[in-house]
């Protein structure tokens, strides 16, 4: 594989992949209901000592 | 590990270390074969007078997690910080008078340079890191640290690295890379401790009893992942001889170039930024004793940061050989990290809202507050820094180094005493800390610092960047080098008193944290009592 190809499949659909992830993630934080979930979460650190 | 097989796996190091420096083809590969070897035979001391053969070893095990180990790496982070920073000062009075460098190989700018900037970041912030990341993950998941006593391997293993790599510097041993200056052999050393590190990280993870991962461990885990991988590529030698110091790097020119700042700019942004952010997502929540003002904003931080900084390096190569359009693409990738910074940044400091008096009563929160405006004001300046037409005239200046120092005095350095600070009490079960108006001491000391630094360094920076591409009306340069440098002479003094500021601090602390390790409480006003209620 030679530095064009491999340039070609990074900025298309290596590109494509990454910001698929990212969005997906996003969108999963503000799912309905996650309000909650994070705010029981938030309190881990108070919990104990 | 059972003590038996522990005391034959040292016997066998201390052999092999033995060998190498038998048959070292250089004096200084020798050196390090033989500080080796002490060490190992320190390791056999201490498990023969610690570690009885038999059932008193299982007495050390008891408890539900393990804490003598951020113990001893609390007290490490303090003596390094303090090492870090005097050789920080020294410098910089070398630059300011050249004399300084007293004609002697071993005490050159040269030389202490690398040993500062490795104290500093790799001793004082990876021991911090360490530390606080074992501290973190134990009490956020509910579980003793994994693997036995693997956690003091990664301790005492690390500190080896640092003797290896400081002693390595001021004898002349170094691979010219910035930040990655140890040669091939203390390379794999670490890459050995940080895989123990990452084993006994996520084996807590997997042991824990609460189920959802709290977010500091997203930030330390993704700073302990990262580091390793740009470790191992960034690293990538092939030595000259087995038995001797040193080694060829794989790539030569514009790749070698790009693949060292693509190290170099994500040990800034995992190293100094997520794992510390890590300590701030805990160690504020727990010291406002309020939960983190947004948690999902903390998750969208950490995953924003993740994907954007990784590719920010190339800024470090502009108007350089490196193709135009991946210059184009560090600097774009700087400047969308503005979002996750300073999303990250008001989430810091929202958590105090509702809670905003403690910032007068409580001076660790005072300094945890202002590590958080550093980080702010460093990670703007940054991006605008890696803008093209800005870095035309700020590369190579003191304005570089300026904006390095806001961010390692003042988000690295804060947030790290602010956790030192409320862990010495925890650890070694004392109420409270010996003094809190020391912990004030110290807060204005550092903070009156960095403002001399930063400024000093803002004014001579530009003033540097002015005089090199000023020309004249026929095209010649106006200024030769060496009168930009006779300029720089007063703000070179004005830094160095600003880091003895600084160092000043850090000593504050290290007599702070000794007599609150011995019990010690100072009968004093508490900070920010009103006028009236003084008698």
């Amino acid at each position: 594989m030679d530095y064009e190809t491999l340039r070609h499949f990074a900025d298309t659909w290596g590109l494509v992949f990454l910001v698929t992830i990212f969005l997906s993630v996003i969108a999963w934080v503000f799912r309905p209901g996650a309000g909650r979930v994070y705010e029981e979460s938030a309190r881990i650190p108070l919990k104990e000592d | 590990m059972i003590p038996a097989a522990k005391m034959i796996a040292l016997a066998i190091a201390a052999l092999f270390a033995l060998v190498l420096a038998a048959k070292a083809t250089d004096s200084l590969f020798a050196v390090h074969a033989w500080i080796a070897f002490l060490f190992c035979l320190g390791a056999i001391a201490i498990t023969l007078k610690v570690m009885p053969m038999g059932k008193a070893a299982k007495a050390g095990e008891q408890g539900k997690y393990l804490d003598s180990v951020i113990k001893a790496g609390t007290i490490a982070t303090v003596f390094w910080g303090v090492t870090g920073l005097l050789v920080g000062v020294v410098i910089a009075l070398q630059l300011s008078y050249p004399a300084l460098n007293l004609d002697l190989p071993w005490t050159t700018f040269g030389r202490l340079r690398p040993l500062h900037t490795s104290a500093v970041i790799f001793a004082f912030g990876g021991n911090a890191l360490i530390a606080t990341s074992f501290y973190v993950v134990q009490r956020t998941t509910g579980a003793r640290l994994a693997l036995g006593n693997t956690a003091w391997f990664v301790f005492w293993g690390y500190q080896l690295f640092i003797v290896l790599a400081a002693t390595g510097y001021v004898l002349g041993v170094t691979q010219s890379k910035e930040y990655a200056e140890p040669e091939w052999y203390v390379d794999l050393w670490l890459t050995v401790v940080w895989v123990a590190y990452l084993a006994v990280f996520l084996g807590t993870l997997y042991k824990r009893k609460e189920p959802h991962i709290y977010v500091a461990n997203w930030f330390y885990l993704s700073f302990i992942v990262t580091v390793a991988m740009l470790h191992v590529v960034n690293n990538l030698s092939l030595p000259v001889s087995v038995f001797g110091a040193k080694s060829y790097i794989l790539w030569s020119g514009v790749q070698d170039a790009l693949t060292q700042w693509w190290y170099g700019h994500n040990a800034v942004g995992f190293f100094l930024t997520a794992g510390f952010l890590g300590m701030m997502y805990y160690f504020v929540p727990k010291r406002v004793g309020r939960p983190v003002y947004s948690y999902r904003l903390s998750i969208v931080h950490f995953w924003t940061l993740i994907f954007l900084y990784i590719w920010a390096g190339p800024h470090h190569l502009h108007y350089t050989a490196l193709p135009d359009w991946a210059q184009t693409l560090g600097m774009v990738f700087s400047i969308m990290l503005w979002m996750p910074s300073w999303g990250g940044m008001i989430n810091g400091l929202m958590t105090l809202s509702g809670a905003w008096d403690k910032m007068r009563t409580d001076p660790i929160i005072r300094m945890m507050v202002l590590a958080i405006a550093f980080y702010g004001m460093s990670t703007f300046e940054g991006p605008m820094m890696s803008i093209k037409s800005v870095n035309s005239l700020s590369h190579y200046t003191d304005w570089t180094i300026g904006h390095v120092h806001s961010g390692a005095l003042g988000w690295v350095g804060m947030i790290s005493f602010g956790a030192v600070y409320f862990l010495v009490p925890k650890l070694w079960g004392r109420k409270e800390l010996y003094s809190l108006r020391l912990v004030n001491w110290h807060f204005w000391l550092a903070t009156l610092g960095i403002v001399f630094y930063a400024s000093a360094m803002w004014v001579s920076g530009i003033m540097q960047g002015l005089m090199w591409r000023e020309y004249s009306e026929l095209g010649f340069l106006v200024y030769s080098f060496a009168e930009s440098v006779e300029r720089m002479h007063p703000f070179y003094v004005i830094r160095a008193a600003g880091g003895l500021l600084y160092l000043t601090g850090a000593l504050v602390m290290a007599y702070n944290v000794w007599r609150t390790i011995l019990g010690h409480e100072r009968s004093e006003r508490p900070v920010g009592m009103p006028a009236a209620a003084r008698t």
